[in-house]
């Protein structure tokens, strides 16, 4: 069942060539001082603070194929599959060929990127020299609209993560898939990979069919407070609905600019639907959201609870408050630009140096060479976020 | 909690507040909804209002899907002592806030009116009559204050058409649409308003709420006013997004937009955003020929209420200097309980000539565009 191919062209790159040229020509360009371009750094550039040892908070094993599933699922599902002609669960959050989706000397020649344990060894560990790498796979199970079909690609991915990624190599840990599509199920497959100490979070998506936040999905918080278990809520939807509040876009890009006010009114919704009032020990991860958001955010949040905490009284500190107690974010991608300055006034703005975890957000394209750390974090900020941030927001990263 | 205070000497907020200001938001209402606007509606309308009442892509036709704070979302003191709606007795304004404000330019922005109803000739009809609402009860008796053209912007066509009557009218500032569209504002079906805009010289104005139907998020629907309220700042950054990346900015290089009331501190992580997924998916959106933060830079004004409040406040000066202190504008919201007071929304301390600019000059600048300076 094991996807077999070669891994000869990895370190053999061939950079989009187009994309290559247009941005070098960008670089060169006269810009408003106070909006550099984010083009990324030159591969060549040396980095400022080593990476050995730091605990990756965001990588992205691909599911090769859907037959790669089926070995971890019962003879009716099987057979559903087999008869139906289920189509692969790749979903429009990443088209598989679009630049974002993997980095072009991370693009194998045939099939997935990252799609065994080898490559993620030789592209995502190594380089980076990680301790740990958490694996969270974004297989559209949360896009089906039946319940039990749900459950049982949930329980298939989180058992295929174990059997060839968690079995292959002691550095890797991963989320829980679950299907939220039926809390009662999503509940019964944590319970059941709660055991295994290697799952680290519990995996939603930042667009489900209802803000997560909301009441109905309380008992996956329950459980995962039980366990020890932060919810890591990625980039992604379920696409129960447009992607923005004023309908579908027409393009791609807009669809993965929208990841970021997505991940805006989740904070709103987890802090005054009053999630961490109800479970004031929970941690939340939001990964592959772009960071720099967030201060600003908090602000308006804030300044809104100020005249509005009456509908929400449970809500007893500032969402700025419970923000940096409860919120966590994964590093990349790093929506700043090249320029240092701005994003050192941002990190400034966060006001606390707990909320950031180092990740690399593999094999998406976010950055090149080997440069996941942007400049503008101080190299004690920069400790802090490879280190000691995650294992304080992960219990099982000790 | 927020205990920062700026070290004031005494009796300089009064002295401020002598400063003439632009306020870019101010919302006037009929006495009665909707009986003061019959006398501009055709009897057909009238009727038609009398026994359908107002059908919008939400489920209550006398009051918002998320119940509000306050009454009307009005402050307490707006009510006029003669009786009517808050924002509907011009005297009144006056007294309270033109004059000891020092309001030297008041744009105006009804709500309520007419935009966002399903049945398109009912939304037009009722739009046009908001319009001459405006002139005859407001802008010609008052010089200080200027209309906005109030478009029914699902339909392009009757937009086109009340643009075009209005175009060159000093009685009207800019072109209003609402923030909750029925689609993303960069798509084509909106073309014709902007290219109407263009010919009519008038900067589009996008006010915060509105009718669009969708869920107001990507992930459905929150259960609090609070949260519909502060994602008016994520709504609005998905329509800029949509206008950058349609390439509304590149088919339309005269387009003026104003973005009011909907926050405007999230615009540099926003640009930057755009700028990254721009530089990645050129591929797919070649019509973008140039990075959105200049698109942005070029194009874009926003208010400034409600005024974002960062703890230290000193970090907004981070902010507004990425922005440009040239593309704020400020606004009140008057008679919104969230009106911001000018001698005391801004958290920071500026200079005179900056103060001036950002509470006035701007306003002038986009609004008469052939002042000089």
């Amino acid at each position: 069942m094991r996807d077999t191919r070669s891994n000869d062209r990895v370190n053999d790159p061939e950079p989009d060539e187009t994309l290559r040229s247009d941005a070098d020509h960008l670089t060169t360009r006269r810009l408003p001082d106070s909006f550099a371009l984010p083009i990324n750094q030159p591969p060549t550039q040396p980095m400022k603070v080593p990476t050995a040892g730091a605990i990756d908070c965001d990588i992205h094993p691909s599911v090769p194929s859907i037959k790669a599933l089926l070995p971890y699922m019962s003879d009716q599902w099987r057979d559903t599959i087999a008869q139906r002609g289920v189509h692969e669960l790749e979903t429009i959050a990443y088209p598989e060929n679009a630049p974002l989706t993997a980095r072009p000397d991370w693009r194998p020649v045939q099939g997935r990127p990252a799609a065994d344990v080898a490559t993620i060894q030789d592209q995502a560990l190594e380089p980076f020299a990680t301790s740990f790498a958490i694996c969270n796979c974004l297989y559209g199970v949360q896009l089906l609209m039946g319940e039990d079909m749900a459950a049982a690609f949930a329980h298939a991915v989180n058992s295929w993560m174990v059997a060839n990624f968690l079995d292959q190599d002691p550095r890797l840990r991963a989320s829980i898939v679950i299907p939220t599509q039926d809390v009662n199920l999503a509940v019964a497959e944590i319970e059941r990979r709660a055991e295994d100490q290697r799952f680290v979070s519990v995996l939603m998506l930042v667009m489900d069919e209802n803000p997560l936040g909301r009441r109905v999905y309380w008992p996956i918080y329950a459980a995962a407070a039980r366990y020890g278990l932060p919810i890591c809520v990625h980039a992604g939807s379920a696409y129960k609905h447009p992607v923005t509040s004023v309908g579908w876009p027409s393009y791609y890009a807009e669809d993965y600019a929208a990841q970021a006010p997505a991940f805006h009114n989740l904070v709103s919704s987890l802090i005054c639907e009053g999630v961490f009032a109800k479970f004031p020990d929970l941690k939340v991860v939001l990964a592959e959201s772009g960071i720099t958001w967030l201060p600003a955010h908090l602000w308006r949040l804030t300044k809104f609870w100020r005249g509005l905490r009456a509908e929400i009284p449970w809500v007893d500190k500032t969402p700025t408050e419970v923000a940096r107690e409860h919120i966590r974010l994964t590093l990349q991608p790093v929506d700043a630009p090249a320029d240092a300055k701005p994003l050192e006034r941002i990190m400034d703005h966060f006001g606390s140096d707990d909320m950031v975890l180092f990740s690399t957000d593999y094999p998406h394209w976010q950055f090149d060479g080997d440069a996941a750390l942007p400049d503008g974090m101080s190299v004690s900020l920069a400790r802090k976020i490879m280190v000691e941030n995650p294992k304080n927001t992960y219990p099982r990263l000790k | 909690m927020n205990v920062q205070v700026i070290d004031r000497p005494a009796g300089a907020s009064r002295d401020k507040s002598k400063l003439a200001i632009a306020d870019c938001d101010i919302h006037p209402s009929p006495k009665s909804l909707p009986v003061e606007i019959y006398p501009f509606l055709s009897k057909r309308w009238q009727n038609h209002l009398e026994t359908y009442g107002f059908i919008y892509r939400q489920g209550f036709p006398t009051g918002p899907a998320f119940q509000r704070g306050q009454p009307d979302a009005a402050r307490r003191d707006a009510y006029p002592p003669n009786g009517g709606r808050p924002g509907s007795d011009l005297q009144y304004m006056r007294e309270q806030h033109l004059d000891p404000n020092n309001v030297q330019l008041g744009i105006l922005n009804p709500l309520r009116s007419g935009q966002g109803l399903q049945n398109a000739d009912l939304a037009a009809a009722y739009c046009r009559a908001v319009n001459e609402w405006q002139v005859e009860e407001w802008t010609s008796k008052e010089v200080r204050l200027k209309a906005s053209v109030m478009v029914n912007y699902e339909d392009a066509i009757s937009s086109v058409a009340e643009i075009d009557h209005w175009a060159g009218n000093p009685n009207f500032a800019q072109i209003l649409l609402l923030s909750r569209t029925a689609e993303p504002l960069g798509q084509r079906r909106y073309w014709p308003i902007y290219e109407a805009a263009c010919r009519a010289n008038l900067p589009i104005g996008v006010h915060a709420f509105g009718y669009g139907g969708t869920p107001v998020t990507g992930g459905g629907w929150p259960s609090y006013y609070i949260e519909e309220m502060v994602g008016h700042a994520e709504n609005t950054q998905s329509l800029l997004t949509s206008m950058v990346f349609e390439g509304v900015f590149e088919r339309f290089p005269n387009l003026k937009v104003i973005l009011i009331e909907a926050g405007f501190a999230w615009l540099p992580a926003l640009s930057w955003r755009l700028d990254k997924v721009w530089a990645r998916n050129r591929s797919e959106i070649p019509h973008v020929t140039r990075p959105p933060s200049e698109l942005i830079q070029a194009h874009i004004w926003l208010t400034t209420q409600p005024m974002e409040e960062p703890e230290p406040r000193e970090h907004l000066r981070d902010i507004i200097e990425m922005i440009g202190w040239d593309r704020l504008l400020f606004a009140t919201d008057y008679p919104h309980w969230d009106f911001d007071d000018p001698t005391r929304a801004l958290p920071i301390q500026i200079d005179t000539a900056t103060r001036e600019r950002l509470f006035l000059n701007n306003a002038l600048d986009l609004f008469s565009p052939r002042r000089t300076s």
